[in-house]
C-alpha cells in the first residue's frame, strides 16, 4: 500500500498515526507540509528506519517550494508528480492521512 | 490615528495552508494604516523565510519574495525563535537575509530579522496592544 502524509509532524501526529497502522510493505510518501518529516530535524528519527528499507518517497516540488531540498535526510528518495503517479499505479491502494 | 503595536504570529509553514499568505495580506494592511508592526515567526512558521524557495515545481505563487517589500514599509522587526529553528534543523543562514534601511542612521541597510529565545519573545508579545496568530 501508499500511504501519502500532508502534515507537518512539529504541527500534528499525522504521520505518527500512519506509522502506527502501516505493514512492513507499505511505502510513505510525502507531500505538501508532509515534507517537512523528511528533512533533518529533532523527529528524523521517526523515518529513519523506514527510509533505510527504502520505503520513504518526498515530493521534490513541496521541498524546493519550503527552501528544504538541501536538508533531505538520508535515504529518503525524490519524486515528482509523474514519480507520484508511478507510486500510486505500483502499490494499488493508496490511504491518504489528511 | 492613534498608534497600536500589533504583533503577527506566523506559526505555519508556507504553501500546505493559506495562513501564511494571509497573515503577509494582513501585515501588509496593518502597515498601510501606519501602525507599529512586529513579526513573530514561530514552529513551522519559520519555514516562511527560507531562502530559495522555488515554486515551479507545484504551480503556486511563490510569494517569499514579498517579504523582501516589508522593510520599504517600514516593517523592519522579525522576530524568529531560536528553539523553532533549532528543532527543525535550521539556522539564521538558512533564512532569507531581509533588511531595511534605516532612515535615522543615513538609511543604512541593516537586518530586519531578530533570532530570540523563547523567553525573549514572550515579553515581546506582552508589550503588544494586539497579538494576532496565523
Amino acid at each position: 500500500m501508499l500511504h501519502t502524509v500532508n502534515k507537518s509532524s512539529f504541527e500534528r501526529n499525522t504521520l505518527q498515526s500512519c506509522l502506527n497502522s502501516i505493514d512492513d510493505t507499505s511505502v510513505i510518501l510525502l507531500i505538501e507540509d508532509g515534507v517537512i518529516s523528511a528533512t533533518n530535524n529533532s523527529k528524523s528519527s521517526m523515518l529513519a528506519d523506514l527510509a533505510s528499507q527504502g520505503r520513504v518517497y518526498a515530493l521534490q516540488g513541496d521541498l524546493d517550494a519550503r527552501g528544504i531540498s538541501s536538508k533531505v535526510a538520508d535515504n529518503v528518495k525524490l519524486v515528482d508528480y509523474a514519480g507520484f503517479v508511478d507510486l500510486v499505479v505500483e502499490h494499488g491502494t493508496t490511504v491518504s492521512w489528511v | 490615528m492613534s498608534t497600536k503595536k500589533f504583533m503577527y504570529l506566523n506559526r505555519k509553514a508556507p504553501y500546505g495552508t493559506v495562513y501564511a499568505l494571509e497573515s503577509l495580506e494582513v501585515v501588509l494592511i496593518a502597515a498601510a494604516f501606519e501602525q507599529d508592526v512586529s513579526l513573530a515567526f514561530i514552529d513551522d512558521g519559520v519555514y516562511q523565510i527560507t531562502e530559495g524557495q522555488n515554486t515551479d515545481g507545484i504551480g503556486m505563487k511563490n510569494f517569499s519574495k514579498t517579504y523582501h517589500a516589508l522593510g520599504d514599509y517600514d516593517i523592519n522587526k522579525l522576530y524568529v525563535s531560536a528553539e523553532s529553528l533549532e528543532e527543525r534543523g535550521l539556522t539564521e543562514d538558512d533564512l532569507m537575509p531581509l533588511v531595511y534601511e534605516d532612515e535615522d542612521d543615513d538609511w543604512e541597510e541593516k537586518p530586519s530579522i531578530k533570532i530570540v529565545s523563547n523567553a525573549e519573545l514572550s515579553k515581546i508579545m506582552s508589550d503588544q496592544d494586539v497579538c494576532l496568530s496565523f
